[in-house]
């Protein structure tokens, strides 16, 4: 069996940085069962043995609060990995070594890997290693994560650790006298009773009671009611003598105690600065300008710009090369496959489906990597700090706001990467609130359908609406937000404090590794769902096929425009097939030809089984002023919001309407006797706010870890565009719009 | 000596934390980063909108909302 090792640390601390170094490409991303947090896992090879790593989530703490801590904890418990490697950040020693002292406690293996030695070093930090060393008890090696140096000698450090372990006994730290008595009671209760010692120590168990951990609270009530009962009644004791004498909390005494403990270490001669000025110089002095007042919202509106032109510029070549191959991929299946529902299938179901899921692939390298390079140089925290105040009214986190300009907060965005940037969030509740209500912002999908609307019906204002529906998405996405923070995610904010790291030149290792893995996660994932679900979509708007009679109509008409059509060329003086001169008449008799397929696949849509459920919807739908030809583009636009214009076509007998160029069919709308200006803003109204395209749908489910929030957010989206769409027509009919 | 509530504080104001009096996971969020009785602060400013707050420790920066500093007491020189 492989040996496992365990990498463990506190956020920012470059633990992510000597994974990669230690591992390089031979790693890979998933999930921990049940939640999103990421579980990454790779190999390093050290002298020709290969070494199984494992890259556990950053945490400060080891309490069961955050679902980063409860895995770590879980891991390190039931896994068990033969060492954890503790990244300590050698220039902020004291509040990463309150992380090892809870890892000591436990009584698993430890060593230090002391890294960011360098910037330690200049910032006047001196550090005795060796007695660091001593007094711990632990190895303790110094590493440059970014340089990957040390990283040999750790895992020799590592390896030397499993094979001299005597069982190392967990770390007593002393709590106080009255603290003290309850534990040693209770570890005395724990022990007799074997209480949980099957997985923790004795004393561990004990000390998470006292400080109220729920975790070990409710497991201890599941394996032993009534000893559970009589210890938290000990504990309660404890908690009322120590609020009586000294005013504080159990919980609040043993990290004072624990912060205790380190600093008389580190006072032994560990920690010595050389010189004393100022270690985080360059990072305040950054600061100064790019958190000011004034200066610091218009840097971080230039940022958000060149984040949005990045991501949806740039990925515009790719993008586009991605569409002309599965376009060319297309043509050559037509040619090659003989007409029929097998080519249907493969040119519409299947190659749309995969070009569809590849086609976001080059947006949400360009998102990540964008997103990445601010998150690891520290600037988004500088972000979230800056908006927080905004984005917080409406139950949200300062760190909600690249979700929804990449969503298109921004017009033009797109939701499939904005769901995918809210990873950035590390409150589960703000997290959840704001992947749920991102769809709302005008993708760039949605714009030709608004432009093909106002373009129609509010020609002479079409700047002013354009921005105004962008005001209004905003609006909407905020409210519904604190709608549901205050409903179906309700519950006090997640606790704020956050680090606001020092600046640093993100790797570009890193940047390329971290890009790669979201991004192959997400065509893994996501990829064979969507490709399934195009295929359902294709059926739905072919099945049932016209009835013969109904074909055969339109085959005659055609053999009788074919007809004349050769009549017309033996009467010509041209040249039989020629492409070149066709006649006045010939061109009349090939708009007619398209004209009769135009029609056959209006009518084939109307008889699909996407035609019928328009048409029953129609009763409900007129409501909102939508007749079933809107009713089936709306459920076009389900697969992919631009196909609401081409089905619209289809559905008006255009034949193939391209979404770029709809002058013809902004025309045929302004002139069709039910539409009207009222239609087409609750048609738009409509648009925003219902059901996002099934992709994002795919990776909200995925994001928020259950479908049940993918089913709310198709079913509790449309319902919410429908009254809203409805009211508007309503209340607009009655005043005679 | 007197001893001012983290929200009072001005900016540049600095002091040792003289208690911390949030108890569940916000107490716990607050010590985890370090903000325990005895460490030196240093406010070192606020967001464009006056929140939340930002402040210093001699090793490194965090911020926490006003209405989670309300539950800090500092004693300021």
């Amino acid at each position: 069996m492989k040996t496992t090792i365990a990498l463990a640390g506190n956020p920012n601390s470059g633990k992510t940085t000597l994974f990669n170094a230690l591992t390089g490409a031979r790693q890979h991303v998933g999930n921990y069962p049940g939640v999103t947090v990421e579980k990454k896992e790779g190999t390093c090879l050290h002298k020709g043995h290969q070494v199984h790593i494992v890259d556990l989530p950053g945490t400060y703490s080891l309490t069961a609060y955050s679902m980063e801590e409860v895995v770590t904890r879980d891991f390190l418990v039931n896994e068990k990995p033969a060492a954890v490697i503790n990244i300590v950040d050698a220039s902020n020693l004291e509040r990463n070594l309150y992380l090892t002292i809870q890892f000591l406690e436990l009584g698993i293996p430890v060593c230090i890997a002391l890294n960011m030695m360098d910037v330690a070093q200049t910032r006047g930090v001196a550090i005795d290693i060796q007695k660091l060393s001593e007094l711990l008890g632990i190895p303790v090696v110094p590493t440059i994560a970014r340089s990957g140096k040390g990283k040999d000698e750790i895992i020799a450090a590592a390896l030397e650790k499993i094979n001299n372990s005597k069982n190392q006994p967990p770390l007593k730290v002393r709590y106080g006298d009255d603290t003290d008595h309850a534990l040693y009671d209770i570890t005395a209760m724990v022990e007799t009773h074997q209480h949980l010692t099957s997985t923790y120590p004795a004393r561990w168990v004990a000390l998470k009671y006292i400080e109220n951990d729920e975790q070990i609270l409710s497991l201890g009530r599941a394996s032993n009611p009534e000893l559970s009962s009589r210890i938290e009644k000990l504990v309660e004791q404890l908690s009322d003598h120590l609020e009586d004498t000294l005013k504080t909390y159990p919980e609040a005494l043993i990290a004072d105690h624990r912060y205790g403990y380190i600093k008389s270490i580190l006072k032994q001669g560990v920690l010595s600065y050389k010189q004393h000025h100022d270690r985080l110089y360059i990072s305040d002095k950054i600061d100064q300008v790019v958190t000011h007042r004034f200066i610091g919202p218009l840097i971080m509106a230039c940022v958000i710009l060149i984040l949005y032109q990045f991501t949806f510029t740039y990925s515009e070549l790719p993008v586009g090369l991605f569409e002309e191959f599965f376009g060319w991929l297309g043509n050559f299946t037509n040619e090659l496959v003989p007409d029929g529902l097998l080519k249907s299938l493969i040119v519409s179901g299947i190659i749309d489906g995969v070009g569809g899921v590849l086609g976001f692939v080059p947006l949400i390298m360009f998102m990540f990597f964008g997103i990445s390079i601010l998150e690891d140089s520290g600037y988004l925290a500088r972000v979230a700090f800056m908006l927080d105040r905004v984005f917080r009214i409406f139950g949200l986190h300062g760190s909600s706001v690249m979700p929804y300009i990449i969503s298109g907060g921004i017009a033009g965005g797109c939701a499939v990467p904005g769901v995918m940037a809210s990873r950035t969030l590390r409150s589960p509740k703000e997290r959840l609130a704001t992947l749920l209500t991102v769809p709302f912002m005008n993708c760039g999908a949605k714009l030709p359908v608004f432009a093909l609307l106002v373009a129609a019906f509010f020609s002479e204002h079409e700047a002013a609406i354009m921005f105004l529906i962008t005001v209004i998405s905003w609006i909407g996405a905020l409210l519904v937000a604190k709608l549901l923070r205050s409903t179906v995610i309700k519950g006090r904010s997640t606790p704020f404090v956050m680090e606001l790291p020092p600046y640093r030149f993100p790797t570009f290792k890193g940047l390329v590794i971290h890009t790669w893995e979201r991004t192959w996660q997400y065509i893994k994932k996501a990829g064979t769902v969507i490709l399934a679900i195009s295929i359902i979509l294709w059926a739905m708007m072919t099945f049932p096929a016209l009835p013969a009679k109904d074909a055969r109509e339109f085959d005659t008409q055609r053999t009788k425009l074919l007809t004349d059509m050769g009549s017309a060329q033996i009467q010509g003086d041209e040249t039989p097939f020629s492409h070149n001169t066709p006649s006045v008449k010939n061109k009349e008799i090939n708009a007619d030809l398209l004209s009769v397929d135009a029609r056959e696949a209006e009518a084939a849509l109307k008889y699909s089984i996407a035609g019928r459920i328009g048409t029953g919807l129609e009763t409900i739908s007129h409501l909102a002023g939508f007749d079933w030809r809107t009713n089936i583009a709306l459920a076009g636009g389900f697969a992919a919001k631009e196909i609401i214009v081409s089905t619209l076509g289809t559905a008006y007998s255009m034949g193939d309407v391209d979404p770029e160029e709809t002058i013809s069919l902004s025309e045929k709308l302004s002139k069709a006797p039910n539409w009207r200006p009222l239609t087409a803003l609750s048609l738009i109204l409509f648009v925003m706010f219902y059901s996002p395209c099934f992709v994002s749908v795919v990776c909200i489910a995925k994001e928020a870890g259950s479908w049940k929030w993918g089913a709310f957010s198709i079913l509790f989206n449309t319902l919410l565009a429908f009254v809203i769409s409805a009211l508007v027509f309503q209340v607009g009919s009655l005043m005679g719009f | 000596m007197t001893v001012l509530n983290m929200r009072k504080m001005k900016k540049n104001q600095s002091g040792t934390i003289a208690a911390v009096r949030a108890n569940g996971e916000l107490g716990r969020r607050i010590r985890d980063m370090g903000l325990v009785p005895g460490t030196d602060i240093l406010i070192r400013g606020r967001a464009p909108l006056k929140d939340p707050v930002a402040i210093r420790t001699p090793s490194f920066t965090l911020t926490l909302r006003n209405s989670e500093a309300d539950y800090i007491d500092v004693e300021v020189a």
